[in-house]
């Protein structure tokens, strides 16, 4: 009985695979007219051109990992040997940055900062944007725009008068600088951009929770939130990103080596008059990005919803 | 039966008992302030009071450790006969229309390309967006040291081809410095605007080009009356980011040539930087930030309002 059954399966599974073999080219419809260009136009329209774009933009990623694995000798002797290769890679740049630097330190500090903004920024964003789209207060809409408006506002004209904000709060050369003042570049945006996924939550749920007695603040921890993980996943990767980038104010407040992040650690501490500091500064510059680019690996399509959903709003 | 129902009365009065308390967490402007209070306070303490004394202490003569009094507009007549400001003005304008251009040009073309049918094509466009996600200043470093006047690879390599007999002298040159900081600019921009257009594209029917192709349009005129006209709004708002955050650029420019050589690529945010932090002229440099301020108010402006045309076009008049 069972292999009878099991038979009449597979024969089913073939003739729908022959099926949708047969369809395959008719239901592709995003193929369009395009069969219409032939192999030798396609290469020389689309893919020579698209791999020297591809080129450019990746050619300094592999200029730095090259940089960072050579031996000094073969760092500025460009004509004894192939600078577009090594042979003998060595570890010697990588070494010398995480056991005689303050590298590490300034990685945690990095990676503090960074969270900590994040999650302060994602709460906050979180109540205000359910607030604007759903509690929908006297002037919620005019809020909405006032925050889109903030995200508008650069840190590089912010920077001198906040420098003096912080240095009467007395937070001065201290991480709750950087913690505290990130998260105004981070708020408008999350908060746009969870708007605009709360947004497509049915409000009927809601009104379903409120009719079973549910409070606003359990109808936005048990109903609207999990339906907006891939929002809030999109916004933390998001922040990460922005927070790990910051240079203007983290340049700004901080002057304790101790308390430096990476990108300015690396700018104002690693930058001296060696010649052979290249190599430690490029190791340097490769492993600061290695977290962004494993995160972005791992969260690829969060990260474009982020990046294209604050812009389509 | 009449007895149950005049016991159960008792318990219908209480029913009825709202506690002004339960009414005010039932009411929405009460509850929304609650929602919104720690967003609005960050965004009050750290971002709208330091607007208000940015403005503030660009009428002051305030420096590092000391507030200043109010001066008028002293700061602003000096920055008017200062040709270092001026020349930073020119700069900002010059680097944020070129590389504004470069990039929405090569960005709509690495568009359109990613928008063909392509082996491998997500893979593609993840590696694309990879200079936007490695922070600018450790991809400003790597340009650095491509850039290097002794040991940069583009001058070996175009040796080695024969094209150039001397090194170029990337950053210490006027307008090779200029060129240089803009390319970087463009290299890092780019897949942002590939990327956000991309996704506009993406939302364009395929059928429009179908019938087009049907009745004949050339590639050219496809593009021009179908593509264009249907990605214009996230064009202009694409457009108002880059032009925003380029004129506002700080990181690129500080780490490769700190405004040099000889000022010739100091921007107007590296300027404020110099003359505030480093001089300790924070009035002077409250002055030239806020001088930004109608400069991008204007850009912000201009693409608002080209965004309204066009959906006035389209015969739209609300979102």
């Amino acid at each position: 009985m069972t292999d009878a059954l099991a038979s009449k399966l597979a024969a089913k599974a073939a003739d729908l695979q022959a099926v949708l073999t047969r369809s395959a080219p008719v239901t592709d419809s995003s193929e369009g007219m395009s069969y219409l260009h032939n192999v030798p136009r396609r290469l020389v329209t689309l893919y020579l051109p698209l791999s020297i774009i591809m080129l450019v933009l990746l050619f300094p990623f592999y200029w730095m990992a090259l940089t960072s694995i050579k031996p000094d000798a073969q760092l500025l002797d460009l004509d004894t040997f192939n600078p577009f290769w090594t042979w003998n890679p060595t570890f010697k740049h990588i070494y010398k940055l995480l056991f005689e630097t303050e590298y590490p330190i300034w990685l945690w500090n990095t990676m503090l900062v960074a969270a900590c903004a994040t999650i302060i920024s994602i709460i906050a964003s979180v109540l205000a944007a359910y607030a604007i789209v759903r509690l929908r207060y006297k002037g919620a809409q005019w809020v909405g725009g006032a925050i889109f408006l903030a995200y508008l506002i650069p840190p590089s004209i912010l920077f001198i008068p906040l420098s003096t904000v912080v240095y009467q709060y007395g937070l001065f050369d201290t991480p709750l600088a950087l913690i505290l003042t990130y998260p105004t570049i981070l708020i408008p945006f999350s908060t746009w951009l969870l708007m605009g996924y709360f947004k497509t939550i049915p409000f009927e749920l809601e009104e379903c929770a409120l009719i079973d007695g549910a409070s606003r603040w359990q109808i936005l921890t048990k109903i609207v939130l999990p339906l907006a993980v891939p929002g809030l996943i999109s916004a933390f990767i998001f922040c990460f990103t922005l927070c790990w980038n910051e240079f203007i104010y983290a340049l700004t407040f901080i002057n304790s080596a101790q308390y430096k992040t990476v990108p300015v650690a690396i700018v104002t501490a690693l930058v001296d008059g060696d010649v052979y500091r290249w190599g430690s500064l490029m190791a340097g510059a490769m492993i600061g990005s290695l977290p962004l680019v494993i995160l972005y690996a791992f969260f690829v399509e969060h990260y474009v919803s982020a990046m294209t959903g604050a812009v389509k709003e | 039966m009449a007895n149950i129902a005049l016991a159960s009365s008792p318990a219908k009065s209480a029913y009825a008992e709202v506690t002004a308390w339960q009414r005010l967490n039932t009411n929405k402007n009460w509850l929304a302030i609650w929602f919104m209070l720690p967003a609005a306070a960050f965004l009050i303490l750290f971002l709208a009071y330091p607007l208000g004394l940015g403005v503030w202490l660009s009428f002051t003569d305030a420096r590092i450790g000391r507030s200043g009094i109010f001066v008028g507009l002293e700061n602003y007549e000096w920055l008017w006969d200062d040709s270092t400001f001026w020349l930073s003005v020119f700069n900002t304008l010059l680097y944020t229309g070129v590389a504004s251009i470069i990039k929405f040009a090569v960005g709509l073309y690495l568009a359109l390309l990613l928008n063909e049918r392509l082996p491998f094509k997500a893979i593609i466009r993840a590696l694309v967006l990879v200079p936007f996600i490695v922070p600018t200043v450790l991809s400003a470093i790597a340009f650095w040291w491509i850039f290097d006047p002794q040991f940069s690879i583009i001058s070996w390599s175009l040796k080695k081809t024969g094209l150039i007999t001397e090194n170029i002298n990337f950053l210490g040159d006027i307008w090779n410095a200029r060129a240089s900081v803009i390319f970087a600019n463009i290299w890092r921009g780019v897949p942002f605007v590939a990327i956000t257009l991309l996704a506009g594209l993406q939302t364009v029917s395929p059928s429009l080009y179908e019938a087009a192709t049907i009745d004949g349009a050339t590639n050219w005129q496809r593009f021009r009356y179908i593509t264009y006209p249907l990605l214009t709004p996230i064009i202009a708002v694409v457009m108002t980011f880059s032009v925003l955050f380029t004129f506002t650029d700080f990181q690129l420019i500080w780490v490769m040539t700190r405004g040099g050589p000889v000022n010739a690529t100091h921007l107007m945010a590296t300027l404020s930087y110099q003359r505030a932090i480093l001089g300790g002229q924070l009035g002077e440099g409250a002055a030239i930030s806020t001088a930004m301020i109608p400069f991008l108010l204007a850009a912000i402006l201009v693409s608002w309002f080209g965004l309204q045309r066009r959906k006035w076009q389209q015969g739209e008049n609300n979102d």
